[in-house]
């Protein structure tokens, strides 16, 4: 699924990400406020979804190389967090959604989790 | 050196505790550099995931330390060695959900309990020491040409 359809789904509002990122294709969604969870689970390709917007947010999808990130429940990323997404390269999304809620949309339309991915493989 | 192989990289690198702006730019630094060097991406993930929860236990944790990234033709050998509280138990300290963590650390994302058995599980051998009130001592090695278990 392209991340603009992820945006048209979730009504979400790109904070930061070009037309040409909008176009990325995202294979599996992983949701969490623990960035050790995330870590412990996150694989390549992650479209990351979670409700902690701080710097240690962007810092955790670099390191697990997630393709992008939707902050839930309309919340925004502050600077430190936008300066290094900026710099990584990854694309930011903001819904009003409830975490519950965006993944359901998500999950209903098709996006896979992480481990159902992990167990076709 | 590492195990009597010849270092083909060495750079250490300076962590300093509380510090929650910076935690994660020594992991970020070394993955650039293992990429640089053009290590398989797949251990280049499992180092910074590692280098990464062991950089924020620091933070959360200790006042500093040293983390030295050592490569050699074999593998990865990150050192670190911090001064801080030391681990009293490094058992229980090793097991899912177990943390001493305050609110503040929670509220940074991590402290969950996670972080050395996520270490463990990203390293293919890993050494853990502690002196209470003195330190915590880490060595987390990666093998290059080495399927994963």
């Amino acid at each position: 699924m392209k991340l603009k359809e992820i945006q048209r789904i979730l009504q979400a509002e790109v904070i930061w990400g070009s037309e040409e990122q909008l176009e990325i294709d995202i294979e599996y969604g992983g949701a969490s406020d623990l960035m050790s969870d995330v870590l412990a689970f996150g694989k390549p390709g992650t479209l990351l979804l979670t409700g902690l917007t701080n710097v240690q947010s962007v810092r955790t999808a670099d390191i697990i190389e997630a393709k992008a990130i939707v902050y839930v429940r309309g919340k925004k990323p502050d600077l430190e967090s936008l300066e290094l997404a900026m710099e990584k390269g990854i694309p930011i999304l903001s819904t009003t959604l409830m975490m519950y809620i965006a993944c359901g949309i998500l999950f209903q339309h098709g996006l896979a989790g992480i481990a159902d991915v992990q167990e076709k493989k | 050196m590492t195990r009597g192989e010849e270092n083909v990289f060495s750079q250490t690198f300076e962590i300093q505790g509380r510090n929650f702006g910076k935690a994660g730019n020594v992991s970020t630094k070394i993955k650039e550099i293992l990429k640089e060097i053009g290590i398989d991406s797949s251990i280049i993930r499992r180092t910074a995931i590692a280098t990464y929860e062991a950089e924020m236990n620091v933070v959360m944790y200790a006042q500093r330390a040293e983390l030295t990234l050592n490569l050699t033709p074999s593998m990865i050998h990150i050192r670190l060695v911090d001064s801080g509280p030391g681990i009293e138990d490094i058992e229980l300290a090793m097991q899912e959900g177990y943390s001493t963590a305050t609110p503040e650390m929670r509220e940074m994302g991590f402290g969950a309990g996670m972080g050395l058995p996520n270490i463990k599980k990203n390293a293919d051998k890993f050494e853990i020491s502690s002196a209470v009130g003195k330190g915590t001592y880490l060595n987390i090695y990666i093998y290059l040409n080495q399927k994963r278990r």
